[in-house]
């Protein structure tokens, strides 16, 4: 047993594709507790959907799994036929996807689709469902929801449709909440209201959140332990406050400065990360970033850098860390006793 | 020669929006929308999708015949609706170009990079011989950062913020003054974004480009804009200096949307007041009287159901439609 509600141990999983290996995971390690927020970070492509949805059991053709524990709420989900995955999916854990124009199914009404799970996952009649699905309009902040039952997504705005989506994610009391994107195809006052009931939600029901994100700014508002992935791999994680005010990783450092400010009247450059995100067919063979490093060294291209501890959670992957460590270990904490 | 390059007056733009005789209905995209653009300026637009800022933009290079209104460029005039006066586009067309959003949408996937960029050249008759087109080509890949090699490939073998440079290059090959960049970073990496903009600036810089910067990303039009326009469903709500407009926002709209902008500090996260909107934007096709924004405004009364609100110059350079200026500030 653990006393995490998730705990992903050296996960490593791979798409085979005509082309070659992808190698999507390489050694993730996760873990939440009850009523926690995970935010994960990166762009496109470093594997934090995939880590997600494979929590799920939804990693897609030509996925596999190959290595790794992924424990969630008691059940060892590597391990699990499709049959079991099916119980927990939608009741224990479940997913908001990024687009919510075309995750929900046109052709059913609103209250249709918010039943399903909840008929699916308990004994409730439909008359019974039908209730629970208009207290879960109300929760999510839908006026007139016995109108809304009746209507088709086609009806319902961007931002209805999401709240549409949280609802049915949230129809059997989820332990886990996984948002993929939930407010990127979204405008931003909208976005704001999503956010905004996100987080009322969870200290209401107490589920815990991972967050899937590109925007640095959304995981700043909601998030208490972040993931910074890049190339399918946790270059650093820690706190909120570890990531954003005492970043350790290259590429964690750079994305922070990449921002623009709104908060600056002269004008000053933006520092971007030089390069392009790496092929993923071809990586590279020690640090994924390397070749994008402004600090890269000789090591850093021959060999995986070890992980690096700061503390309980911080922590980062990374070569210059290592030499950091190496040279004022005796000074670190000397900084911390005091 | 002109100061501004770029006079728009009471713009209007309405799309067929279904329905026959009397009962044909409008989708009201861009309502009496005006402003100018000095030389080597760059103006900021922005507001949430469906408010006509893209639309505003297209509606400029008469990709769009407009509706309403005047459009002078280095004061010749493009467009007067009411006059019914309409220039010939082809010589403009190398005045004015445009980026669009979508890199993966907006090349053709069966042409070269360099035919993408030389077809600007060949239709405006700008090189003599072929050794010239191709020279131009290679000088406008390496303004934006791409070299010769390039030229042959295929637009599905770049990623996209290759694609997005690939398509500021087309734009450039014509040697344009002013440039429509129509949301030209919101489909990249966020680690991208910033080698974008940065180039933005150096070839404004270099070349002594005016844009017209259309994006939803608050954060980055502030950035590269010397001013910042605010569209709400159709219509102009305030307009600025961009450190004015972000520090000192005077129309309700323009407060609520710069309290959302998710802020990447957790401290100051905290510490922040949303002024959180309720409802959405209603539909264009049949706008709320008066006042666009009083179905979500926190100020909204009877006024602002039955006047449309001006459009006033409140402090020097600073413009807003509002007629509660006063009490929300």
């Amino acid at each position: 047993m653990s006393d995490y509600l998730v705990d992903i141990k050296n996960e490593r999983l791979s798409f085979f594709t005509p082309a070659g290996e992808v190698k999507a995971l390489n050694d993730v390690s996760i873990h939440l507790k009850q009523g926690e927020v995970l935010g994960i970070v990166g762009e496109s492509g470093s594997g934090k959907s995939v880590t997600a949805y494979s929590l799920m059991g939804l990693t897609a053709h030509p996925g596999k799994l190959l290595g790794g524990s992924l424990y969630f709420n008691g059940h060892q989900i590597e391990q699990l036929s499709e049959k079991e995955m099916r119980k927990i999916r939608g009741n224990e854990v479940s997913i908001i996807f990024q687009d919510p124009m075309t995750s929900l199914n046109p052709v059913y009404t609103i209250g249709n689709q918010i039943m399903e799970a909840i008929l699916l996952h308990t004994n409730k009649t439909r008359a019974q469902a039908k209730e629970r699905a208009k207290e879960l309009l109300e929760l999510v902040g839908i006026n007139e929801p016995e109108k809304r039952l009746k209507q088709h997504p086609h009806e319902l705005s961007g931002g209805m449709r999401q709240r549409v989506m949280i609802a049915i994610a949230l129809a059997c009391e989820p332990k886990l909440l996984i948002a993929d994107e939930p407010t990127t195809a979204l405008d931003v006052t909208i976005q704001a209201q999503i956010l905004e009931l996100m987080v009322e939600l969870k200290n209401k029901l107490g589920m815990a959140i991972i967050m899937i994100t590109h925007d640095l700014g959304v995981v700043a508002s909601m998030c208490e332990r972040i993931a910074v992935m890049y190339a399918g791999r946790i270059v650093e994680y820690g706190t909120a406050e570890d990531i954003f005010y005492h970043p350790k990783h290259q590429y964690t450092k750079g994305l922070i400065r990449s921002i623009p400010r709104l908060d600056t009247k002269d004008h000053e450059r933006l520092v971007p990360i030089e390069g392009t995100p790496v092929d993923m067919l071809n990586p590279p063979k020690g640090c994924p970033f390397a070749p994008r490093c402004e600090e890269c060294m000789k090591i850093c291209l021959r060999q995986m850098p070890p992980v690096t501890n700061f503390g309980e959670v911080h922590y980062t992957q990374c070569w210059l860390n290592q030499k950091e460590e190496f040279e004022t270990s005796s000074h670190e904490k000397g900084a911390a006793d005091e | 020669m002109s100061e501004k390059l770029v006079q728009v007056e009471h713009l209007r733009q309405y799309f067929p929006g279904g329905g026959f005789g009397k009962n044909k209905k409008y989708i009201q995209a861009v309502d009496d929308v005006s402003f100018t653009i000095d030389r080597g300026e760059t103006l900021g637009l922005v507001g949430e999708s469906g408010c006509g800022k893209t639309t505003t933009g297209r509606t400029l290079l008469r990709l769009y015949e407009p509706t309403g209104g005047r459009f002078l460029y280095n004061d010749e005039v493009i467009f007067d609706v009411e006059k019914k006066q309409y220039a010939d586009m082809l010589p403009f067309r190398k005045k004015m170009q445009i980026v669009f959003q979508d890199p993966y949408a907006s090349l053709d996937p069966r042409m070269t990079i360099g035919d993408i960029i030389g077809e600007a050249i060949d239709v405006h008759k700008m090189a003599s011989s072929k050794k010239e087109r191709y020279d131009i080509i290679i000088e406008m890949l390496s303004h934006v950062g791409l070299n010769s090699e390039h030229a042959n490939r295929y637009p599905h073998e770049f990623s996209g913020g290759q694609r997005q440079r690939v398509g500021i290059a087309r734009a450039l090959a014509v040697r344009p003054e002013f440039i429509v960049c129509d949301e030209p970073i919101s489909a990249l990496d966020v680690s991208i974004q910033a080698q974008v903009i940065n180039m933005f600036e150096d070839l404004q810089a270099e070349m002594g480009l005016t844009y017209l910067f259309i994006a939803h990303d608050l954060s980055a039009v502030k950035h590269i804009s010397n001013r910042i326009g605010v569209m709400y469903l159709g219509r102009m709500v305030e307009l600025a200096d961009s450190y004015e407009l972000i520090t000192r926002p005077l129309h309700p709209y323009t407060k609520s949307l710069i309290s959302a902008i998710p802020v990447a500090d957790p401290k100051k996260a905290k510490e922040s007041q949303r002024i959180v909107l309720g409802g959405d934007v209603p539909s264009p096709l049949n706008p709320p009287s008066g006042c666009r924004f009083r179905t979500r405004c926190p100020y909204a009364d009877e006024r602002c159901a039955a006047e449309t609100p001006e459009w006033k110059e409140l402090e020097k350079g600073h413009f807003a439609a509002c007629h509660h200026i006063d009490k929300c500030n």
